[in-house]
């Protein structure tokens, strides 16, 4: 392994390290995005409860709605994405709908996200006050007023760091989607290593820039949190607020 | 002749084995004020509760001006529309400043426009004495201030009742009077008003009449110049000894 010629590869090969970086990243961040809208529904679905006052009907669709989500969110937890790639697109995505590998690696990783991501949204959900949902019903909202109004932002607040990790990992687990040879980095570096017969040089530099890849997104996301947390005011400071304040340094 | 509002017969809720309401008659009429008095566990705040179906009842009737709410004609979001309810832990909406957590109510639920909105929640705003703070965010003030926040909030709703969970249970001593006297001044316009509370001197200053609960049923109901004074039940004069004197 030489870095002299690690850093010439990389000069050459550009165009294709390049090319599998926009495919990785084209792929990590719309599955994140669409897996992100797919827990939104499930964990919407998981979080409502079967009241007391529900009719037949209604209880029945709940519960069945409820036992489809969990059977769902525990397969897709419980195989590998690895698993879950080859068999969707063999059985499904390509004879069937007749996507492309890379339209395929899109679909696969946003139903795994969505099942990951819809149990990080239940948790978001549970973590929010039921004082806050109590106050919603008590002034006249509906269940689904209250869920997007009240409840949803504050769970997907506290639920941000849980659903940026999710897009981190994708970043790197995309790298599996070369078994249905979708062109992403880990597929290009293959690539490349296979046709100079050298393996060393071009997989170091493909893991420095799978870490430049996600020691940014990490930084941008807690850019991000920190926005979040932060309650925008414009009123003068008093009493309760330098109190709070020294009690968040402590 | 006073317009009976709110009507209840025979209420029984109970939390799995345990009967927390066993059987409550009580009416509240147009403007009246009733304190609801009684040791923790006896079944005040689940009565309260029930009232805008927080709780659904087991058992009983709750009539709202003559209609039974808990026979499933009515719809539940409607029915809390005009119950406004004030909570002990105030429950203002974290994800919001103060005008919003008073606008959201009358904008999502009863389709007022963003002016009509702000407009009404900046008159219960200063009418509480929170018009300064309407920028905050509920996370940036006091305990007392959150409260008289809630009161506006519930009180945008334009509310035919108001129900008040322990208001003051979760507050320091010295503000709890700051939230007191709001709800001493909403008493003096005429508002009907429901009030679980554990302040004695407060209940016997501002209420038409008090109800003083025990296991699960009303034990002793009056004026409160007679129910401090000189209650018929053992109990309640034991309760009342218990709080009023230590």
């Amino acid at each position: 392994m030489s870095f002299t010629k690690a850093w010439e590869l990389f000069q050459t090969y550009l165009p294709l390290f390049a090319y599998g970086i926009r495919i990785t990243l084209f792929i990590s961040l719309s599955g994140t995005i669409i897996g992100l809208l797919i827990g939104l529904v499930v964990g919407g679905i998981r979080a409502i409860k079967v009241e007391p006052r529900d009719s037949f009907l209604q209880s029945f669709c709940k519960r069945f709605a409820h036992a489809l989500t969990s059977i769902y969110i525990e397969v897709f937890r419980g195989t590998p994405m690895i698993v879950q790639g080859m068999f969707l697109y063999h059985s499904l995505l390509k004879p069937v709908f007749g996507l492309n590998s890379v339209w395929a690696g899109v679909v696969i990783v946003s139903i795994n996200t969505g099942a990951y991501m819809a149990e990080i949204i239940r948790a978001g959900i549970q973590s929010v006050d039921i004082g806050q949902s109590e106050a919603a019903r008590s002034l006249g909202m509906t269940p689904m007023q209250s869920m997007t109004h009240i409840i949803l932002p504050q769970a997907i607040k506290n639920a941000f760091p849980a659903m940026g990790n999710e897009f981190v990992v994708n970043i790197k687990d995309t790298s599996v989607l070369n078994v249905i040879s979708v062109t992403e980095l880990y597929f290009e570096t293959a690539k490349i290593a296979g046709s100079i017969f050298r393996y060393a040089e071009p997989f170091f530099i493909s893991a420095v820039l799978y870490f430049i890849m996600t020691f940014v997104t990490t930084r941008i996301l807690r850019f991000i949190e920190k926005r979040l947390n932060h309650t925008a005011s414009s009123y003068p400071t008093s009493q309760t607020v330098v109190e709070a304040t020294v009690k968040g340094q402590l | 002749m006073v317009e009976t509002i709110l009507e209840i017969k025979d209420l029984e809720k109970s939390f799995g084995n345990l009967k927390v309401l066993r059987g409550i008659n009580f009416s509240l009429r147009q403007s009246e004020v009733v304190c609801l008095i009684g040791a923790s566990g006896s079944g005040k705040s689940t009565l309260l509760r029930c009232v805008n179906l927080l709780e659904t009842p087991d058992g009983g009737q709750i009539l709202f001006k003559g209609s039974d709410i808990l026979s499933g004609a009515i719809d539940v979001n409607v029915h809390r529309q005009k119950i406004g309810m004030v909570f002990q832990q105030f429950n203002l909406f974290n994800n919001m400043n103060v005008l919003k957590n008073c606008m959201i109510g009358p904008m999502q639920v009863l389709k007022k426009s963003e002016a009509q909105a702000k407009e009404k929640a900046l008159h219960f705003l200063n009418k509480v004495g929170m018009l300064d703070f309407a920028k905050a965010s509920p996370l940036q003030i006091s305990g007392g201030q959150k409260q008289r926040v809630a009161i506006a909030r519930a009180l945008c709703m334009d509310p035919e009742v108001l129900l008040f969970d322990e208001p003051t249970s979760a507050l320091d001593p010295e503000i709890v009077d700051e939230v007191l006297s709001v709800i001493r001044d909403l008493a003096k316009e005429g508002l009907t008003m429901m009030i679980v509370t554990h302040e004695m001197a407060f209940a016997r200053d501002v209420s038409d009449y008090v109800v003083f609960m025990d296991q699960g049923v009303i034990c002793e109901a009056g004026k409160p110049e007679v129910l401090f004074t000189k209650p018929t039940q053992e109990r309640t004069r034991a309760f009342l000894s218990r709080v009023l004197h230590h």
